[in-house]
């Protein structure tokens, strides 16, 4: 049951999360769709602190190579995601430009 | 005095909040830089805090990960072609949705050495792992389609939704198997159900099209971001169920948008193999070939230098030919001489949401001459020639009036309604939907034959000559 009670609280946060974006990306206009979708990719690269959590209780019991593996993957692949979702949603909105601010 | 495991939680508050700012900023291309990187901030202060609260155990693990995934990231951003983009933001989905699979996967194995999950744990843990790998296999599909290492057309076999139903019952056999023992039962069954949610991934997305590959990646975006929050409840950590939950809703909404452009409720993207049903191709080619008019570019190019009005109609031929600079350089001669350009943009132009945009934006076209469709339809009554640059199926005024259409229904750009129609075109192929298009048998429109590119190059000579 204790597990359920500390339920409550991630679900609150979670349906408040779904509604906040909701708000937030239903005002994105649509020429913005494809750096909203790569910063999202970023965003969803916070997936990284759940692998270095992992790594990190990996550490605390006996392990074999092969979990030391799988966790690197997992690490790396929420780097890729963070790293490389800010770095192409940078170079996109750099390229987005008014008429005027064109030297 | 605060302990540390507060400040970091407070730490954690203000990364969420520079997140959903930051999102919150990209309302306007004018703040969407700012947004940018008030998120990367965010992201800073929450692996800062995580690296704290682990003391770094196991610190040359993350520290190769993390050095090999940046490596690759920023590598990959920096070198990757705007045309490219829907692959590249692909391979990304794919990678969120994986991690949170492998997550789960060493979670799983821990546990059968340690004893037994919680409930909780156990629920959460089966789910980011059936969507996290459903959402690597899929986003993987994606990326060879859009690559073109695969063929882009749908892949169908007889009896396709059956096998689908099959291996989506054994998954949810198999987790039920995981959560009823909290996680005490052989490591195969774990792993049967891992195997069969990776082969969900591939063949729900074998059977989808090229052209209804916005959908599918706006769909496979919020799947990870769905795994990503549920991955948040397996290691108890609020920011991981705030970031997915926001990408969650953006990947849905995107879903919705693109859907509803096409007219077809997402159901029918998903299972109903457009263009390769039979019925529907019966229904449109009347055999007969059509009575066009091909035209020359240095027609065209007199038609444009004396109009007033110009819009162009850029579609995935335009991005295929990665003609978009010399679209721009055609658009600068004709602003040269006075005359006004417009682009209007289809929202599922393109392989992705807002592919066209950030094709003309890298060509340097200003982001306010960029009009979505509702704003750019009252516009073509008063244009005097719209340039169709390699768009087709968006254009069909067969949507607005022809009900045994396949894609009746569906929101077009009226560009029949300009004074003259130039579509530029490689051969008189249908489009993606392989239906016939009767806006070229229109009288006031005209084919230029040809490359994309080439044909808009030729357009900027002749209206340079003149």
């Amino acid at each position: 049951m204790t597990e359920l009670a500390h339920l409550v609280p991630l679900l609150t946060v979670l349906v408040l999360a779904v509604f906040v974006g909701f708000e937030v990306i239903s005002k994105v206009p649509t020429t913005l769709h494809t750096p909203l979708m790569s910063a999202t990719n970023a965003i969803h690269g916070i997936v990284l602190i759940g692998a270095i959590v992992i790594v990190a209780r990996l550490f605390g019991v006996d392990h074999g190579p092969a979990l030391v593996g799988l966790s690197v993957a997992a690490v790396t692949l929420g780097a890729i995601n963070v790293f490389g979702g800010f770095a192409v949603t940078e170079r996109m909105l750099q390229m987005f430009r008014r008429k005027d601010d064109r030297k | 005095m605060i302990s540390t495991n507060v400040a970091i939680d407070l730490a954690d508050i203000v990364a969420f909040a520079l997140f959903i700012y930051g999102l919150h900023e990209l309302n306007s291309p004018a703040t969407a830089r700012r947004g940018n990187r008030f998120a990367m901030a965010g992201m800073a202060i929450a692996i800062a805090g995580i690296l704290i609260r682990t003391g770094a155990a196991g610190w040359p693990a993350v520290a190769a990960g993390v050095g090999l995934g940046a490596l690759v990231g920023i590598y990959a951003a920096l070198k990757v072609k705007m045309t490219a983009m829907p692959q590249m933001v692909a391979l990304y989905n794919g990678a969120g949705g994986g991690a949170a699979a492998l997550i789960s996967t060493v979670q799983f194995l821990i546990a059968a050495r340690t004893g037994g999950l919680d409930n909780v744990v156990a629920v959460s843990l089966v789910l980011s792992a059936i969507i996290g790998a459903v959402s690597f296999a899929g986003s993987i599909i994606a990326f060879l389609k859009l690559q073109e290492l695969m063929t882009g057309r749908p892949v169908t076999y007889a009896g396709q939704q059956v096998v689908n139903g099959i291996v989506l019952l054994a998954i949810l056999l198999l987790g039920a198997w995981v959560i009823a023992t909290l996680g005490a039962l052989p490591a195969w069954g774990y792993l049967a159900m891992l195997g069969c949610a990776l082969l969900l991934g591939v063949l729900f997305v074998l059977p989808i099209g090229g052209a209804d590959m916005p959908v599918v990646i706006s769909l496979l975006n919020s799947f990870t971001g769905v795994a990503v929050a549920i991955t948040g409840f397996e290691i108890d950590s609020t920011l991981l169920i705030i970031c997915g939950a926001l990408v969650g809703a953006s990947g849905t909404i995107l879903t919705v948008a693109m859907s509803r452009a096409m007219n077809r409720p997402l159901t029918n993207v998903l299972f109903g193999a457009f263009g390769s049903a039979g019925g529907t191709e019966v229904a449109t080619a009347s055999g007969a070939p059509q009575q066009i008019r091909s035209t020359s570019a240095d027609d065209v190019g007199v038609m444009l230098a004396y109009a007033s009005k110009v819009i162009f109609v850029p579609g995935y031929g335009m991005a295929v030919a990665q003609a978009q600079h010399s679209v721009k350089a055609l658009a600068d001669q004709l602003e040269k001489r006075g005359v006004k350009v417009l682009y209007a943009i289809h929202p599922v132009a393109g392989r992705m949401p807002g592919h066209m945009n950030v094709l003309l934006a890298e060509a340097n076209v200003p982001y306010n001459q960029l009009l979505d469709m509702e704003d750019a339809n009252p516009e073509f009554p008063t244009a005097d020639v719209a340039l169709v640059i390699g768009a087709n199926d968006v254009t069909n005024p067969a949507a607005r009036n022809v009900a045994s259409s396949p894609i009746y229904g569906m929101p077009i750009l009226d560009v029949d309604k300009a004074g003259n129609v130039v579509v530029l075109k490689r051969s008189m192929r249908s489009g993606f939907a392989g239906i016939e298009n009767p806006l070229y048998e229109m009288p006031n429109c005209s084919m230029l034959f040809g490359d994309a590119k080439a044909s808009v190059d030729a357009l900027t000579a002749a209206v340079k000559a003149l």
